[in-house]
């Protein structure tokens, strides 16, 4: 009786198995798993549609992680049982995670190899050298693509007598004051609960040709150490404290019931500072009958702007798949790097292209000329700023995630009124150095590619 | 019958098995002389007479506990002696290196004074208002059965949702507080306030697991003999007294367990709280040590560290556990 019961659920599962497998398919199929979720990720899949559809050989099947940090997490999981997938998105600052893994196929090589002509040049200078090697080799394809900009409330901004975004932070300061005067409780709104480190202290140090790290901001070597306890940034952070402490800049996060992107798009707060890339969503999200626009970020007066930083996320290709695989995988980097597709991506997404190619052909479709997509041209802007010096183009440090956090410990401290800025500060970048330091003996005897 | 429900919580697999297991066999041993004596006379007990099929059916549980915990807490040690590349592709031996990082570093110091606090405050509100509710609940048992289902619910929630829901009601601009912000500017902000952060993820965890509590409180309060109560209700004790004296004193046997099941579950099963409302700050206030292995590892790609970490983890619960088994235990009397 019970063997016979036994039996029949062995049976069961083997049939079950079987009808499990994939009914043989003629197109060759490959993974790509990435990290967006919600709205981006039904946009990745329709990018993926788009690809199988234009397809007779090789279909992607596209698989959202649920966030940045399981895109990589799973994927190095996978890579450790044997089974990547082919191609995976990884997330600005993973770059460095990724460039010492050993686990990838270079871009460039992988479409050499497979016979595609890229023009890399064609590339928006702040974008590539974020990804590139120092030779500047492409390890990966940047896919989607954001910078910090600044979001102002044109009505309130009217009220005060002002058609146009504060340029430096002077004047953003009298600004702040004015439309307190005027009545508006939160002039600007900012975070510091989690990764706002990229905006305050990232997006403020490129746009002012300031130092994060040493050696270029690690660039030029694993043995890069933390500075932006002594630049322009110690500064900011004051300003920053005393117009938070007159009550002209409100912490706005998802702990104190509304984050500072939708108490800007709700019209509670006139000003803040995120990516690009809210861009759509404050679109669809904002008070009706409110007008808004967006700016680059404010420089101190009498600093020469720099080209701000590239976030998001770049396509990798790992190691581990067959020639065929890697036909595959090119073609599919190779499709969605033609204009057609930057434009579809950047119209749904607030995302910007990453060709000038891309770029030229949106302005050319007249998409940055009206609402509701005017005005993200700036950021191209903001990234193409022409930099005298040879300023880093990104940030090339180790477990990039834990620093980011220290920064965010310092700030809660100073706002907290725990600590000076100075101290605050500088215990994060001791504390960011002793991660550089660990990162650096994890990977002892490596060179930066 | 109520004991078989101790047990049957046991079994949960997202305990740590190592720890919980060593608890589950004692208690089960316990339970299992008072359930003896006390059906001993009734039930006629069954025994399997070969050898051969106990193994075969308890070697799934073994694979089961082989793969998913021996295997990975044996990775992690070895982890914890090197410093691993997280794609692979080469570690270095360092000895206690990261062991003495840890312990030379104020932060982790902190993590574990917290994480420590958090236990303490959040398994005694927990314990507390489940005991009053179910003491209440007692003296009056129209429909018991329906509490008993209805308040094991949030149990049943995931930490996730629930810390959304909470970070949601605890916000000081939005929802419930910021009415008693209004009524007294600046009194909660747990974005920047530390101890109202704790306050906060301790609210919520003490109140996932009130209703777990409550139904073990209960079912133990329904097990004590009426005769008993009303005979000191004859004697002339009052509520209160015989609370103290009848019902407390027999009770003890589930508060132990639930002690000891609230402390290890604060411990380890606290992370989805703490990532959704506070992810550990402001300013580390929050930052637990299961928390800290999570950011560690996880988001930061230190998987040395966080094996070493999680290494002190699970030794610190085992030592909790045997502390409370070895001192607390003998004070108990199960029948």
């Amino acid at each position: 009786m019970l063997r016979g019961k036994l039996l029949c659920a062995v049976g069961a599962l083997v049939f079950g198995s079987v009808l499990a497998q994939p009914a043989a398919a003629d197109k060759l199929k490959i993974d790509f798993w990435y990290g967006n979720s919600g709205d981006i990720s039904k946009r990745v899949q329709e990018v993926c549609q788009h690809f199988n559809d234009s397809q007779a050989n090789y279909e992607v099947v596209c698989t959202s992680q649920g966030s940045y940090y399981n895109a990589v997490q799973n994927t190095i999981a996978a890579f450790r049982g044997g089974k990547p997938p082919t191609i995976v998105q990884v997330f600005d600052v993973g770059t460095l995670d990724l460039m010492l893994s050993k686990a990838y196929y270079p871009a460039y090589k992988l479409m050499e190899d497979n016979g595609y002509k890229i023009d890399w040049s064609n590339y928006f200078t702040g974008i590539r050298a974020y990804y590139a090697s120092s030779k500047g080799d492409m390890f990966s394809f940047p896919f989607n693509s954001s910078t910090a900009l600044l979001y102002w409330n044109k009505d309130a901004f009217q009220k005060i007598g002002k058609t146009e975004a504060p340029k430096t932070w002077e004047e953003a300061a009298d600004d702040m004051k004015a439309l307190k005067a005027a009545g508006y409780d939160c002039p600007l709104a900012f975070d510091i609960s989690q990764d706002e480190s990229w905006q305050l202290m990232e997006q403020f140090s490129a746009v002012h040709g300031e130092p994060i790290a040493t050696e270029n901001n690690g660039f030029g070597g694993l043995d890069a150490t933390l500075t932006f306890n002594k630049t322009k940034f110690v500064k900011f952070v004051t300003d920053l404290k005393s117009w938070y402490d007159q009550g002209l800049a409100k912490i706005k996060s998802p702990n104190t019931g509304e984050d500072y992107v939708a108490a800007f798009a709700a019209g509670h707060c006139q000003m803040t500072l995120t990516s690009v890339g809210d861009h759509g969503n404050i679109g669809r999200t904002a008070a009706p009958d409110m007008h808004w626009d967006v700016a680059m970020l404010p420089v101190y007066d009498g600093t020469k702007r720099h080209n701000s930083f590239v976030g998001g996320a770049s396509l990798w290709v790992l190691q581990n798949h067959t020639p065929d695989e890697y036909k595959a995988a090119a073609a599919f980097l190779n499709f969605i790097a033609q204009p057609e597709q930057a434009l579809f991506w950047s119209t749904v997404t607030g995302y910007i292209p990453v060709t000038k190619t891309g770029y030229e052909y949106m302005k050319a479709n007249g998409f940055y000329d009206k609402p509701p997509y005017k005005g993200r041209e700036v950021a191209i802007a903001s990234l193409s700023v022409e930099a005298t010096s040879s300023g880093p183009g990104g940030i090339r440090l180790g477990n990039f995630l834990q620093i980011r956090g220290e920064v965010s410990n310092g700030l809660q401290e100073i706002f907290a009124g725990k600590a000076t800025v100075q101290q605050g500060l500088d215990e994060a970048v001791e504390r960011g150095d002793a991660i550089l330091r660990r990162f650096e003996q994890t990977y002892k005897g490596e060179q930066l590619p | 019958m109520a004991v078989s429900q101790p047990t049957t919580a046991l079994d949960d697999p997202r305990r740590l098995p190592g720890v919980v297991g060593r608890v589950g066999r004692a208690l089960r041993r316990g339970r299992a002389t008072r359930a003896d004596s006390a059906t001993r006379a009734t039930e006629k007990r069954a025994f399997f007479t070969s050898r051969s099929l106990g193994w075969a059916l308890i070697t799934p549980q073994l694979l089961l506990i082989f793969t998913f915990f021996y295997w990975p807490a044996g990775e992690a040690l070895y982890w914890a002696f090197t410093l691993e590349r997280p794609w692979g592709g080469g570690n270095e031996w360092v000895g206690f290196g990261n062991f003495a990082a840890m312990v030379g570093d104020p932060v982790y110091w902190n993590s574990i004074w917290r994480s420590l606090v958090f236990a303490l405050s959040s398994t005694g509100l927990g314990m507390a208002i489940a005991l009053l509710l179910a003491l209440l609940t007692d003296r009056q048992l129209r429909g018991y059965r329906i509490y008993r289902s209805v308040l094991v619910w949030p149990y049943a929630i995931a930490a996730p949702a629930l810390g959304m829901a909470f970070r949601f009601i605890l916000a000081p601009e939005a929802g419930f507080m910021a009415f008693v912000n209004n009524i007294w500017p600046g009194l909660w902000n747990p974005a920047l306030d530390g101890l109202d952060a704790m306050i906060a993820i301790v609210t919520a965890f003490a109140w996932k697991n009130i209703g777990y509590n409550f139904i073990f409180f209960l079912a133990a309060l329904q097990a004590i003999p009426r005769s008993l109560i009303e005979a000191a209700a004859m004697d002339g004790a009052g509520v209160v007294r015989r609370m103290r004296d009848i019902q407390l004193p027999l009770l003890t046997p589930t508060l132990f367990f639930l002690l000891v099941i609230n402390l290890t579950d604060s411990f380890t099963d606290s992370f989805g709280i703490v990532d959704i409302m506070t992810q550990g700050g402001p300013a580390r206030a929050t930052d637990l040590m299961v928390y800290k292995i999570y950011f560690d590892g996880f988001k930061g790609l230190d998987y040395s560290g966080a094996a070493a970490q999680s290494i002190v983890l699970m030794l610190m619960v085992m030592v909790l556990t045997f502390a409370q088994f070895r001192f607390v235990e003998r004070r108990i009397h199960y029948k």
